[in-house]
Formats: structure tokens, sequence, C-alpha cells
């Protein structure tokens, strides 16, 4: 039984807590340091899902919530990648959840209020469990862009919540997908949130033109990793010789 | 200059914004989509050990409620077992230990019942341990035997997403009625403030013949929670 730990997260990539151009981290940032923990039993097992738990429409945002035979409006896109970890292996068998805004930049929530039409066919979420290979996609239509008020007029640049389980609560991991050539990535306090442009490049989503259905929908690829384990290279010597 | 490392680095976190129930929890957000949503049952219905309730709110540096959060637990059955292959044992069919917990929009109240789990057997010894492994540690220093562990109190692991929280935040909820194990615990103790150390404990009481655990949870300032890097 494999008990070792996974590398600990490196806290330069992701955005502190504390990111005053992104107003609402600042009443919701704590301030003392994280204490930080050698990684028990409980940290490195995590729930385990199974494909009961979800149906096969799920991962078609176009569909699953329309009518019969409608769909949702909007530019069709497939957003596909694989699900790896920091040793560049898969995660098989991993829950990825997404959620997002319809094409005219409106969340069908009962918090949103942005004059922008809710689209009676599309719900905005999906789930999927990667395949053997890490490899999980969504059907979709691309989300636009929305206001927001944090200075008084700031744009959210187009892109698509996602949430991935891995194999350990240490894992667990929710970021955005934003896409190739959208002018406002830049301009966006939360995706500034990120210290580096390496860490904001990573979070883009290619144009893949390979991965389209032609005639059909438009393909950009997002690919995900997630923190890495202990090789097992080490199981049968001691730490620190 | 060097060789490179070939490692991958992981995905940056975003904010899980104010919209997180459309993707996790749907329902509330307002709509109907999935055949069933996923979270809404910890422990199933033959967990065995002691059915219990907790509540709480999360509170932000100005004192007010954070009314847009959602919480996910992680926890191990009465016996201390996870459902994870990972972890020696078994958990009754259909405890998943697992859930997913939001707030009353209104009020920022939230609530989850679950069983309460036991005592977790640690991994390797936490904290300011040996450098060097002891001398008849062998190969179980690392964790793989029973060398040197330590049990840890009863407890549920809880990761926080909100608007405004860049990164999930992992804390720990122990039981204030598990007094003797808490004095022992390993993570606990190595909370170098004895006076931080309470902000992880929830207090028992009754309600209508249930047991109702409290744990507030504050994200900054005075009685701040105390918050781990995992």
């Amino acid at each position: 039984m494999s008990q070792a730990e996974f590398y600990q997260r490196d806290r330069e990539r992701h955005p502190p807590a504390l990111t005053p151009d992104y107003k609402t981290s600042v009443m919701r940032s704590p301030r003392a340091a994280l204490i930080s923990l050698q990684q028990s039993v409980s940290e490195i097992t995590g729930p385990v899902f199974g494909h009961n738990d979800i149906d096969p429409i799920d991962n078609d945002l176009i569909h699953n919530y329309a009518k019969g035979g409608e769909s949702a409006i909007g530019e069709r896109i497939i957003v596909h990648g694989r699900v790896l970890d920091e040793n560049g292996r898969p995660v098989p068998n991993t829950l990825v959840e997404a959620w997002q805004a319809n094409a005219g930049g409106r969340y069908r929530h009962k918090k949103d209020t942005y004059l922008a039409p809710i689209d009676p066919n599309f719900g905005g979420c999906g789930r999927t469990m990667t395949d053997e290979n890490g490899y999980y996609f969504f059907r979709t239509v691309k989300p636009g862009a929305y206001p927001w008020r944090n200075w008084v007029n700031n744009w959210r640049p187009a892109h698509i919540h996602m949430s991935v389980f891995g194999t350990s609560f240490t894992q667990r991991l929710i970021t955005q997908c934003y896409f190739e050539g959208d002018p406002l990535i830049a301009k966006c306090p939360i995706v500034k949130t990120i210290p580096t442009q390496d860490g904001i490049d990573s979070l883009v989503a290619a144009l893949d033109l390979n991965a389209t259905v032609p005639l059909d929908s438009i393909a950009y690829k997002f690919d995900i990793v997630l923190r890495g384990r202990r090789s097992t290279l080490f199981e049968n010597r001691l730490e620190g010789n | 200059m060097v060789q490179k490392l070939d490692y991958l680095k992981e995905t940056p976190s975003q904010t899980a914004g104010p919209y997180v129930h459309i993707g996790l929890a749907p329902g509330a957000a307002g709509f109907d989509i999935y055949r069933q949503e996923l979270g809404w049952d910890i422990a199933g219905p033959n967990a065995k050990g002691e059915r219990i309730r907790i509540e709480g709110i999360v509170i932000d540096g100005t004192g007010n409620p954070v009314k847009d959060v959602l919480i996910e637990t992680w926890q191990a059955n009465a016996e201390g077992v996870y459902a994870h292959p990972e972890s020696a044992g078994e958990v009754e069919k259909g405890f998943r230990g697992w859930g997913r917990v939001i707030t009353d929009f209104e009020t920022g109240e939230w609530g989850f019942d679950t069983v309460k789990p036991g005592p977790v057997k640690a991994r390797k010894p936490l904290g300011s341990g040996p450098l060097h492994p002891p001398a008849n540690a062998g190969d179980d220093w690392l964790g793989r035997g029973d060398e040197g562990h330590e049990d840890m109190a009863p407890h549920i692991n809880l990761w926080i997403v909100a608007r405004g929280i860049n990164i999930g935040l992992n804390t720990r909820l122990y039981f204030d009625d598990e007094e003797e194990a808490n004095a022992k615990d390993p993570v606990l103790n190595l909370i170098e403030w004895h006076n931080r150390r309470p902000t992880l404990i929830a207090k028992r009481g009754e309600r209508d013949g249930k047991v109702v655990y409290r744990f507030d949870i504050r994200l900054q300032g005075e009685g701040e929670t105390v918050f781990f890097d995992v």
C-alpha cells in the first residue's frame, strides 16, 4: 500500500490570499501564515467517484439542460485536454466539473442580475470523468465576457470554471480556463492575482483546429496539472540518506 | 547552465467565484439539472457510530457572515477509516465521507449531518520529529508500517472556497468532547500558539434530542481560524 506524500505546493505559482486589486480578497484573506503540515492519511486520501455518479450527457452543456431537440445558443466549442500530475503522468478516472456563463455573459444563478438574457436551453454546468489516459472533454458554447463591480467597470474575460479532484484531498483544485486571443485576460484583476506570466499562460486554452468537429464545433485544448507524488524510487530508501 | 528538470507545474488556482453553486450545487443556484448532485450524503444509511450535526458560519475580516461560501468535508468513518484504497480497513457500504456544504444565502448559516469520525492513524509522526530515523526504524520510518505512528484525534478535514478566496483554504474540525485525544493530537500540537488551537475545536450541544456541534470559521483578524498548507 503506497502512502507516499505529494510534492509540496509551490505557493509562488498560486495567487496569494491577499490581492488588493481583487477587492473581495481583502477581507476574506487570512492574515496569519498557513501552518505547514506533513501529509497524514487525512491528506493523501480523497473522495473516489465512479461512472455511476454521473450520466453520459452531463459533459454536453449544449444539450444537458436543453428541451428536447433544442440546443444552447452561442459559438459551439469543444474544450478538451488531459489531467496530468507534476510528474507528467495522466490522472485517470477523476471527476472534472465545469461551470460558466452563457454566450451573453449571464449565469443561471439566482444571485446574477446582469441584464443579458438567460438562455432557456442552457444550464451552464457539466461534469465528466477522465478516461484511463487522463483525457476529458466538454461540449459547450463559448461563454461571454461580462461586467463586474470591482473597479466600477471591470470585465471578466470569457472563462469556464473548472474543478478537479485527483486522488487525494491535497490535490483538490478549482481554477478558470480562459481562451486564446482574448484581450480582456491581460486586464482582469482576478487573472492578475496569479504572480507569474507563465502561470497565467497555463490557464489560457489554445485554439486546437485539429480537434474541431468540421462544420460543427471549434475546439480549445486545456490541460490541467495537479500536484505530483513522490516516486516509488524512494520507497526502499530512508529519507535524507 | 544545467539540465532542465522535466516536472510539470501545478495549474494555478483561481477563485471559485460567486456562482460556484452552478457547478457544484446547481440546486442552490436555482435549477435542477443532474440525476443526482454529489456531496449531499456524507455517511450513507449504513454508517455505524454516533449521528451528529455540525453547524456554523464563516465570518470575514469585517465580522460579517460570508454568505456565498462553499465547504467540502472529508472524514473517516467511526472506525477511523477513509473511503479510499490507501486507508487501511473497510468502510460501510454507501459511506463516502465526503460532502459539500452550502450556506443559507440570507444568513450565511450552514450545517451538515454525518457520523462522528473515529481516531485516525497518522501516516508518520508529524511536526518536529527526528531528522534521522530511529536506529530500529527500518523502512517503516517513512510511514509504511506501524513504527512511530501516532493516532490523530477524531477530526473532519475542511476545504473552503468562495468569491474572494484565491486558493481553497484547508482547515480541520476537532471535537470538544475528545479532550484527551485532542491533547495528544500531532496536528493540534504543531500549532505553536496554544490560544489558536481552540479555533479548530467544535463545541458540542444538543437540540431536539440531536447532537449538534457548533463550528464557526473566522477568515481574518481576531480569533482567526488556523489554516493549513497541506
